[in-house]
């Protein structure tokens, strides 16, 4: 379980800066090195069960299903790494303390920082791919937030941009691939992976999953031609580059690699692809470090160039070329954090990063100058520093390896040349910021930063130098380990600094003095390049991304015109195609059941239907009698409801006609009373064919469906409705039991879309006309008499009705969904009867929470069963005897149909009040006197246009003056 | 006897709901489609009823009754907006 602590503590020490931000810098900077540091102990700890050969893990079961565990190990390589990510993090802090300004919210910062720490521990611990991939995809996120920290500067957001983009698009190919490997293994657990070489190299899949999961690593790694987000991201503070693109993030490809190559590696393919990748990022990197002038992109391109450098020892992936990749990996983060660190001291102290800016900096930074100078000599591979050794160790490989066969000699001859290239880059950078002459003065005054902060740069010189020296004393033990993970057996070597004159020194010898003599020639090779028209990564990329986008927008446009009369025609075509090749395919229409007798009555109710949507499509210009003839098919539908035997159906189909109905009329009130005429001769023919064909195709089959007997799960449902669900109404059995998650989603949708229509009509005003179509004032009697007697008397009858059918849903036709519209119904009856004010005295309540209240009710019923052990909305029902009532029946379904009625009654009245609301506010005090009705002309209303000013509407200043 | 006039009453209330239907569709008067509309409402319970019988079930009724409860609200919407024309105000 001290494993699992490890992630634990980091997820931890997250929230320690947010929390104690407001402490003070130096209290917050503490807090928040402890967590990890305790995590860097824990990893620590775990060394002696290594050295006895154990494997240390945890693994607890997250997402069966899906085979993701939180399953994590630390074998050698997770410790190389954890200690690597925890121990270089811890500096980065420290440094961060002093290198941002007092004004920045170090707090974020320093959460972000703890953040991505995390997740690169996730990644090196996690035992199980997929829940590698998602720290993977978490790596990605907290390094988007920590490179755009300085979100107000429009680089760092494109910069930040642009690397999310690259490496989020290479975690998606990495999926893929990951869930490729696991569908070959039949696991995602990591150790059954790389115990199956041999399934998976002999899987015709092998090369496609190879090259997704490749994809994922070369992103991460900025490898060719992926590298470009790299220099880009360097719009982050320096911390963060420091931290991510030298010591860290840009290491998890390569680990990836280095973690797979067990089971992926032992291919010709993976050779070819890894090695030449690698091969020309080294070479690419390096010779654009040599051209660079800004000193941080002199950094980013050389840790482009190292990434390549290890990329293609892992390629070569003999064992000692394993042991090279990862000794150079832990060379690279000490000398390359110190150097992005040393950077950003100069950045931080003179105010400029510029190679023609900075100049003869040793005077006035000496210690700066001599950390940097070993620092860069490592890198640049001088002897008796580390860079040196593993540098060495590559050139031993590419002499060894058979990889190209007889241009074998292309790979050492390639490898010298990035040779002399780091050292003239290195050179470059040393000489040209320390020795050579200024030839202007910095924005600030250099002096030496405070000590502290140049801590971290001088224990990782210090270690550069240290290990440098004592090679086989200081590293022996952890790379020991850590290439025991990856080769999966004890590799003797012995790291040493003289091997005797060799090919290899030769090589390195070389490389110092073309080297030298290339930096002697840097202006000539400047002159040269500068012939080249340059590519800027980031105009390319923003231009690829917006041609994209405009792209997509041209085919979004062309589909979702905003025309609904073109949505609908596609749907319908759409539908029409594959429901007349589903019904050519029939061998005949009808099948064998008989039909039933035709009696007058069906033939007069369907010719009812028709006439009357017909009359409903015919009229549709005048939009009043269009809906009172849409509410006769309504009507009309449900007595054929009723007459085939579907009660329920017929009853909910009465209550929704007439509340959209009221709906619709309340709508209506803001509208034209006519539209005029639109559509074209040609538009009409072809929305006649569509709808006719769409029609007698749609109708066939129905006939064939009827007329055939099917075999479906309606069985299910009846022969279980009263054993299952204690109902005998199957419909409302189904509708709160069988299916009550269904029903669950249902209603929150329903009271959702009340609240956001009540959140839209909140303080809309609308313009309201002041007379009917025909340009009839309206009449001055607001409440009839007859009317408000009329509907108070019919509201507790109304009501009755309501409890009625709740009560008796589970057994008979009905249920809350209907109670619920009969109520809101009868509620909306008082409302037109009485108007807002007067009802609002009376209903003192807001609608919102009945609504969720009802949603409310429904979910705690379906958790309750979970009180009893069973699962989600399980119900139980049982008869109780109660003195003179006798035998009754209850069901926790029907607690849930309360819920249903409760969201029903609260969402259409939050849509119907709210709706009728609108006008209140504004409606004139008094009513225009009968007399000046008939003197006033009536302007022609027909258009009455929907303004949402006040100013412009006429009534309620009309009635103020 | 009763088997002979439900089918013959039913017969004739579905003609008066065609009659409506076309009182509905024309007009002239806005007033006259409304008064269409209710009537068409009150044939259709009578349908309802009648078929309740002649199916010889019972379940249906309720269908009568919301009819009256909702043909009664939808008629009072409609003369509303048409005096109005806010139908809630």
């Amino acid at each position: 379980m001290t494993l699992l602590w490890i992630p634990l503590l980091t997820l931890l020490g997250v929230l320690v800066p947010a929390l104690t931000a407001r402490r003070g810098r130096g209290f917050c900077t503490l807090a928040t090195v402890t967590l990890p540091a305790m995590a860097l102990l824990l990893t620590l700890s775990q060394v002696p069960a290594l050295l006895d050969g154990e494997l240390p893990r945890v693994a607890l079961s997250w997402i069966p299903s899906l085979g993701l565990d939180l399953a994590f190990r630390m074998d050698g390589l997770s410790l190389m790494f954890a200690t690597l990510i925890l121990g270089i993090g811890l500096l980065i802090i420290l440094y961060a303390h002093f290198y941002l300004s007092a004004g920045e919210p170090y707090g974020r910062f320093y959460a972000y920082l703890v953040l991505f720490m995390l997740s690169m521990l996730g990644i090196v611990m996690a035992d199980n791919l997929l829940l590698l991939w998602i720290f993977w995809e978490l790596t990605s996120l907290s390094s988007f937030l920590l490179i755009g920290y300085w979100s107000h500067w429009t680089d760092a957001r494109k910069g930040a941009r642009m690397a999310m983009t690259v490496t989020g698009a290479g975690g998606l190919a990495l999926l893929a691939g990951f869930l490729l490997l696991g569908d070959m293994v039949g696991s995602f657990d990591l150790g059954v992976v790389l115990s199956s070489a041999d399934v998976i190299l002999a899987d015709p899949r092998y090369p496609v999953m190879l090259v997704l999961v490749l994809l994922g690593a070369f992103t991460k790694s900025a490898q060719f031609p992926f590298h470009f987000w790299l220099p880009h991201a360097m719009a982050a503070p320096t911390p963060v580059s420091a931290y991510l693109h030298s010591a860290t993030m840009v290491k998890a490809g390569i680990f990836l690699m280095a973690r797979l190559h067990p089971a992926l590696g032992d291919s010709e393919l993976w050779g070819w692809l890894v090695t030449l990748t690698g091969m020309t990022t080294f070479l690419y990197g390096a010779w654009f470090a040599l051209l660079k002038t800004d000193l941080k992109a002199i950094l980013a391109f050389s840790t482009v160039s190292h990434l390549g450098l290890v990329t293609a020892l892992l390629g070569i992936g003999s064992p000692m070329a394993i042991l090279a990749a990862l000794f150079h990996i832990l060379n690279h983060a000490t000398f390359k954090g110190a150097l992005f660190m040393s950077a950003g001291i100069i950045d931080h102290e003179t105010g400029a990063r510029e190679l023609g800016k900075l100049g003869g900096l040793r005077r006035a930074m000496p210690i700066t100058a001599l950390l940097t100078t070993i620092t860069a000599a490592s890198m640049a591979g001088v002897p008796l520093l580390n860079g040196f050794l593993s540098k060495e160790m590559f050139f031993t490989e590419t002499l060894d390896t058979a990889l190209l066969g007889g241009l074998g000699w292309l790979l050492p001859v390639l490898a010298t040349l990035g040779g002399i290239l780091s050292v003239a880059y290195s050179l470059r950078l040393v000489h040209g910021v320390f020795f050579k002459p200024a030839k202007e003065v910095p924005p600030k005054s250099p002096h030496e930063p405070p000590r502290l902060m140049r801590a971290p740069v001088e224990l990782l010189a210090t270690l550069c130098v240290a290990v440098g020296l004592f090679p086989a004393a200081l590293a022996t033990g952890i790379l020991d380990l850590a290439t025991r993970a990856v080769l999966r057996e004890p590799l003797d070597f012995h790291l040493a600094i003289w091997h005797g004159v060799n090919l290899p020194l030769v090589m390195s010898l070389a490389a110092l003095a073309a080297g030298i003599t290339a930096y002697g020639l840097h202006s000539n090779i400047r002159h040269f390049a500068r012939q080249f028209a340059p590519i800027d990564a980031r105009l390319v990329f923003e231009g690829t991304i917006q041609s994209l986008v405009a792209r997509t927008q041209t085919l979004t446009h062309r589909l979702e015109n905003g025309s609904l009369q073109r949505y609908m025609s596609l749907l319908l075509g759409t539908a029409l195609l594959l429901a007349t090749l589903g019904l050519v395919e029939l061998p005949e229409l009808a099948g064998d059941k008989p039909t039933q007798p035709l009696d007058a009555m069906l033939v007069l109710g369907s010719a009812l239907m028709i006439f009357a949507a017909l009359g409903t499509a015919i009229t549709h210009r005048y939009r009043l009698i269009s809906l009172l003839m849409l509410s006769v098919v309504g009507l009309v539908v449900s007595l054929t409801f009723a007459r085939f035997s579907a009660p329920d159906l017929a009853l909910t189909q009465l209550s929704v006609e007439v509340v959209t109905m009221i709906l619709l009329m309340l709508a209506l009130f803001f509208l034209p009373q006519k539209t005029p005429q639109e559509s074209s001769a040609s538009r009409i023919i072809r929305d006649l064919v569509l709808a006719g064909t769409l029609g007698m195709v749609v109708a066939s089959l129905n006939y064939a469906v009827l007329t055939r007997e099917i075999d479906s799960i309606a069985g299910f449902f009846i022969a279980n409705s009263v054993p299952g669900g204690g109902g005998h109404n199957v419909v409302n059995v189904i509708l709160v039991d069988f299916r009550g998650f269904d029903t669950l989603g249902e209603i929150t949708v329903l009271a959702l879309a009340g609240l956001a229509i009540f959140k839209l009509l909140n303080r809309l005003r609308l313009f309201m006309p002041h007379s009917d179509g025909e340009g009839r004032v309206w009449s001055p009697d607001r409440y009839p008499m007859i009317l408000t007697t009329v509907s108070q008397a019919l509201l507790p009858l109304a009501l009755l009705v309501a409890a009625f059918i709740f009560l008796r849903g589970h057994n008979m036709p009905g249920g809350g969904f209907i109670a619920g519209l009969v109520t809101a119904v009868a509620l909306i009856l008082v409302y037109m009867a009485r108007g807002v004010e007067w009802t609002q005295n009376r209903l003192d309540f807001p609608y919102q929470p009945v609504a969720i209240g009802g949603v409310a009710v429904a979910t705690l019923t379906g958790l309750g069963s979970w009180l009893f052990g069973r699962p989600f909305l399980t119900s139980a029902f049982g008869h109780f005897h109660i003195p003179l009532v006798g035998d009754i029946e209850l069901a926790t379904a029907m607690l849930f149909d309360l819920g249903v009625y409760l969201a029903v009654v609260g969402a259409t009245l939050m849509i119907l009040a709210n709706l009728g609301k609108l006008t209140t506010p504004h409606r004139p005090t008094k009513e225009a006197p009968a007399v000046s009705r008939k003197e006033t002309p009536a302007p022609p209303s027909e258009e009455a246009p929907l303004i949402l000013d006040t100013e412009k509407s006429q009534r309620p200043s009309k009635e103020k003056a | 006897m009763i088997a002979a006039v439900i089918p013959l009453a039913l017969f004739l209330f579905s003609i008066s709901l065609l009659l409506s239907l076309y009182r509905l569709l024309r007009g002239p008067d806005i007033t006259d489609r409304i008064l269409g509309l209710d009537t068409l409402n009150i044939n259709a319970i009578a349908v309802i009823v009648l078929a309740g019988i002649y199916m010889d079930t019972t379940m249906i009724f309720e269908a009568a009754l919301l009819i009256a409860l909702m043909g009664f609200v939808g008629t009072i919407a409609m003369t509303k907006y048409l005096v109005r024309g806010d139908v809630i105000e």
